[in-house]
């Protein structure tokens, strides 16, 4: 017998979650929580799961072609489970101006990671513009932004990574 | 990080850095939601015809006038109608709407009251790119106290006006910055554009009447009725109202958020003491995109400009979102186009051929010319495969369904117009002529 997706925590989290974002959507229009719903079945399962896409659809009303069209469409949907730490890389122009290539090298040295490659702790992507030109170079590590960032800054950032 | 000059008092940014500069109590006591009550008093198309005379224009990129969009919603639609903020910051040297997310998200939310109070609206969706992840949790918190203390909920502030307000956060899609794609990826979908017209006033969210304002346009708004129209619209230009928040970011000393007024240039955003503070030692000013990566890129000779819609206009470029990006002397033109192109294959949602296409053609290309592998038909190639996704000028009647073709082919066609001197010597040398340093002053990353 197959392993259930979710642990009852899990479960109680995905249940309320669910009827919130449906609560925010006229009553035929269900489908329009694809996007939010396919966010909390990644924040509790770390990714998206098969079985999780059909969940989805099936509380959304759609099909699984149509979630998984969805997901397969925006970068930051995981369809392959990713390493503890998604670590995104800013390489856009105003990043590149302050060093952002060196930094992602350094990056790629020190993780033993070519972007785009993943290891069970970290997964390491050449991402674009994360709106934070102003103080760059910058990189975000699961959605947490980190700026202006220098060797020794990042250093500090990726010890403190258990 | 924010400063002004000519005599004008920042707006917009006053409060950044102040602490709790965020909460509904530090908000009010600089006098928030003073503007929204003045709304409550007027008749909706009263509030509409303000904003017109007020000259405040989308801050979005387009530059198309507030008042006029929100006049086309039709006042006799059956349907529900819709406001969508724009919150979907993503033009590579772009960033200022993050900062009013999180040091200021209620003069935004006033402006949604405001705006969705005069059309109608009873329902909003915030679209904040995904990967915002604490503008979003500011911005939440800020919705939370705004329930709470009656703004938004059954009685918009004591007036039978119900308003609900939902955020929601994209998942890394550029292109959902574009008006129709964001209501794509409202509804739920992958985030194509749809073609216009009908335009989202009249088919938008649902199918329902819907305007679609970015962050800082919406954060304007309170200020055209705690200061008036009149003072609001002379602030700017006789078609620009109002202040802008402009991001400096590049080869500059002290890149930033700064808020200006409609009459600063470009030269003294660079090298003013209260703005960029100049170039590094040594270094000169050799390029500047002064509105987002689509922007037509200016050459060092022509920074004497306001940083405005029209006056740049006039230079057959555009003030679209406020992004300026300054490259200095040391920086090579190839590579900087390459990056930029890069970035247009990537987010190129792949509904139009020429887009779909194009993009990665031009990317090709300039990888091939800054390796040295560059031949003598390059060149003219890569302007072919430019003015196939988008001919140029003029701007904005490309070949595809939305504006992301233009975006993509018009920094090609300004960069072989400014500097194909620099693009010749890559081919001729068959090398690039900055080695490995082809990033400028900062370039070495320590």
């Amino acid at each position: 017998m197959a392993e259930p997706l979710f642990t009852p925590e899990e479960q109680k989290k995905f249940d309320a979650g669910i009827a919130e974002i449906i609560s925010h959507y006229p009553s035929d229009r269900k489908s329009a929580g694809m996007l939010p719903a396919l966010r909390l079945l990644q924040e509790i399962k770390g990714w998206l799961p098969p079985e999780g896409l059909r969940l989805v659809a099936k509380h959304l009303e759609v099909t699984p072609e149509r979630a998984y069209e969805v997901a397969s469409f925006y970068v930051m949907y995981h369809l392959k489970k990713p390493g503890k730490y998604v670590v995104d890389v800013c390489t856009n122009l105003s990043c590149s101006l302050w060093g952002a290539e060196k930094m992602l090298a350094y990056l790629e040295e020190k993780l033993g990671l070519k972007a785009g490659e993943a290891n069970e702790k970290f997964t390491l992507r050449e991402t674009e513009c994360l709106a934070s030109c102003g103080t760059a170079p910058c990189l975000q590590i699961n959605e947490d932004h980190h700026e202006s960032l220098t060797r020794a800054k990042l250093d500090a950032i990726l010890a403190k990574l258990s | 990080m924010a400063s002004t000059a000519k005599g004008i008092d920042p707006i917009i940014s006053a409060a950044w850095g102040k602490p709790q500069s965020w909460t509904l109590d530090s908000y009010k006591k600089r006098g928030g939601y003073e503007g929204l009550k003045k709304a409550l008093e007027m008749q909706p198309a009263a509030i509409i015809d303000e904003v017109k005379k007020s000259n405040l224009r989308g801050r979005g990129g387009a530059g198309f006038p507030t008042g006029l969009k929100w006049s086309f919603v039709p006042k006799d639609s059956p349907k529900p109608k819709y406001l969508a903020v724009n919150g979907d910051e993503s033009e590579p040297g772009t960033f200022k709407d993050r900062y009013i997310l999180e040091d200021d998200p209620h003069m935004m939310l006033e402006g949604i009251a405001i705006a969705s109070y005069a059309l109608g609206v009873h329902t909003c969706y915030v679209y904040l790119r995904g990967e915002f992840k604490f503008p979003a949790e500011r911005c939440q918190a800020a919705i939370d106290e705004a329930y709470k203390a009656g703004i938004f909920g059954k009685k918009l502030m004591g007036k039978d006006f119900e308003l609900n307000c939902y955020l929601v956060r994209g998942a890394g899609a550029y292109i959902c910055g574009e008006e129709t794609a964001l209501l794509e990826s409202l509804e739920g979908k992958k985030g194509w554009p749809r073609l216009k017209p009908p335009f989202p006033a009249v088919v938008g969210l649902f199918g329902s009447p819907t305007v679609v304002n970015n962050v800082e346009t919406l954060a304007s708004v309170p200020h055209v009725f705690t200061g008036g129209s009149d003072w609001y619209a002379k602030l700017g230009t006789d078609k620009s109202g109002g202040t802008r928040l402009v991001c400096l970011s590049g080869t500059v000393n002290r890149p930033g958020v700064y808020e200006v007024s409609m009459f600063t240039t470009l030269a003294e955003l660079i090298y003013d003491d209260k703005y960029g503070r100049g170039m590094p030692a040594g270094r000169k000013v050799k390029a500047v995109i002064p509105g987002g990566s689509s922007a037509p890129v200016l050459g060092a000779d022509e920074l004497d400009v306001a940083m405005e819609f029209e006056a740049l206009k006039v230079k057959q470029t555009m003030a679209g979102s406020g992004g300026v990006i300054v490259m200095d002397d040391s920086t090579c033109m190839v590579r900087s186009l390459w990056r930029v192109a890069r970035f247009y294959a990537e987010e190129s949602c792949g509904q139009c051929t020429p887009c779909r296409e194009g993009t990665p053609w031009q990317t090709r290309l300039l990888r091939k010319i800054e390796e040295g592998r560059g031949e003598p038909g390059d060149i003219d190639m890569l302007s072919n495969v430019a003015s196939s996704i988008a001919p140029y000028p003029p701007i904005g009647l490309g070949n595809t369904i939305c504006a992301l073709g233009d975006a993509a082919a018009l920094p090609t066609h300004s960069f072989l117009m400014r500097f194909k001197d620099e693009f010749e010597a890559h081919i001729r040398e068959k090398r690039c002529p900055f080695g490995d340093k082809p990033w400028g002053s900062f370039g070495d990353w320590s």
